[in-house]
């Protein structure tokens, strides 16, 4: 339940961000994480930003979560 | 370096670390999240003998009392509209569970974002929001709270039990603390349980690491909190999401299935108004104490037995017709070993 994955912030709407989960767009909620920008790759859980990420881990994350979808479709 | 060898340098640590310290060693890892990555990875069967996992009560689904469903689908019997989680629907009450209530009496919906659950108040302005979750999920509740939607609370808070885990008979060595609870509270959260205590991300080498981490730590009798997730995880947490849960809620006692009334553990919707245990009071009042199963849910998220220890498992209990919460929600303990096929002795 407590899940939660990296995104990449596309565009800022006031207290809402477009964000990117490497090709899935979802509108996200970032009231709870001060100073983002376009760019930023940030934590969302339930439809909100919880915590800013620093870019590399972020992208390793990324990485890793696209190697187990890959997993799953390969039928492991 | 590769993931590969990542793997096995912590593999390489763990043995040498185990060997030193010589005898049985108990780590529990707290996260829902954490036990289905051990299961999925096999690690429990890559440690050395000596080395011991078990799962702790880090599945909110599996931890709320089977009386607090039966007080939501009360509140659907009687036309009021009610919104959750989606594992939150699966969960048998002590008759049936708030998904059964939706076909029987409508009005009860899914949500995956409180957002939602704003969208809905539009239409359907009495609306209740059945509130579920650690750390990381009660400030999306607090939000709602903010936007006057009447919330019924279960939310818990994760030190507390642990602390409780610390008092029981089992004796825990360690802990793998949750990734993004801990995200919210920071890591000196922690501090006030007296154990050796990692932080850990979500894959399989930063579990690894975080057991290596603990062993060192076990070794030299250290009793403190190493941040194991840096990226994610920072030394205070989340300030705006600790203001709002000050602010719409109060730190109250509260039920866990299976480890009983744990004093300061819950959160409480601090407006009565917005209150549904308040509100309603009058409907509620009526609502009886659940009778017992035969379910073993309690002891398993305790980490005393294992699923399989269970007389229910794989027998009348499974994903398909669960009779615990823990096999109903994907992080319960049962509901993962049954995934993985594995049954530990």
């Amino acid at each position: 339940m407590c899940y939660a994955i990296p995104a990449k912030i596309i565009e800022i709407t006031g207290d809402m961000a477009r964000v990117d989960y490497g090709g899935v767009m979802k509108d996200v909620n970032i009231n709870l994480v001060d100073n983002l920008c376009v760019g930023d790759f940030v934590l969302i859980h339930a439809g909100f930003a919880i915590e800013k990420l620093n870019k590399k881990s972020a992208l390793e994350s990324l990485e890793i979560i696209k190697r187990e979808l890959k997993n799953l479709e390969d039928g492991e | 370096m590769e993931n590969k060898e990542l793997i096995q340098k912590y593999l390489d640590e763990i043995v040498i670390s185990a060997k030193e310290i010589g005898r049985d060693i108990i780590l529990m890892e707290i996260c829902g999240g954490h036990t289905n990555l051990i299961m999925k990875y096999g690690i429990r069967d890559i440690l050395p003998k000596n080395i011991r996992l078990i799962s702790g009560p880090g599945c909110p689904v599996c931890v709320s009392s089977q009386y607090d469903i039966d007080c939501m689908i009360e509140l659907a019997y009687r036309g009021i509209p009610i919104a959750t989680y989606g594992d939150m629907l699966r969960v048998p009450g002590s008759k049936y569970s708030l998904d059964d209530a939706r076909a029987k009496y409508g009005k009860v919906f899914e949500v995956y974002s409180v957002q939602e659950v704003l969208k809905l108040k539009e239409e359907y302005p009495d609306i209740v929001f059945f509130g579920i979750g650690f750390e990381t999920t009660a400030p999306m509740t607090a939000f709602l709270l903010k936007n006057n939607v009447c919330v019924y609370s279960v939310h818990k808070v994760v030190p507390p039990a642990m602390l409780a885990l610390a008092d029981e008979d089992l004796k825990v060595d360690g802990f793998i603390d949750p990734g993004h609870v801990s995200t919210i509270i920071g890591r000196k959260a922690y501090d006030v349980v007296p154990a050796p205590q990692v932080i850990a991300g979500f894959t399989p080498e930063r579990i690894l690491r975080a057991i290596s981490v603990l062993l060192e730590l076990i070794k030299n009798n250290k009793g403190v909190v190493i941040n194991g997730y840096p990226e994610a995880v920072s030394e205070e947490g989340n300030k705006n999401a600790q203001d709002l849960l000050e602010k719409y809620f109060y730190i109250a006692d509260s039920k866990w299935r299976g480890l009983g009334e744990l004093p300061k553990s819950g959160l409480e919707v601090f407006d009565d108004a917005l209150n549904a245990k308040i509100k309603y009071k009058d409907i509620l009042k009526d609502v009886p104490e659940p009778v017992k199963t035969g379910c073993r849910c309690g002891e398993v998220l305790k980490g005393l037995i294992e699923p399989s220890q269970c007389p229910l498992y794989k027998k009348v209990c499974t994903p398909e017709s669960p009779v615990g919460a823990c096999m109903v929600s994907e992080e319960g303990g049962c509901a993962i070993a049954f995934r993985y096929g594995k049954e530990n002795e």
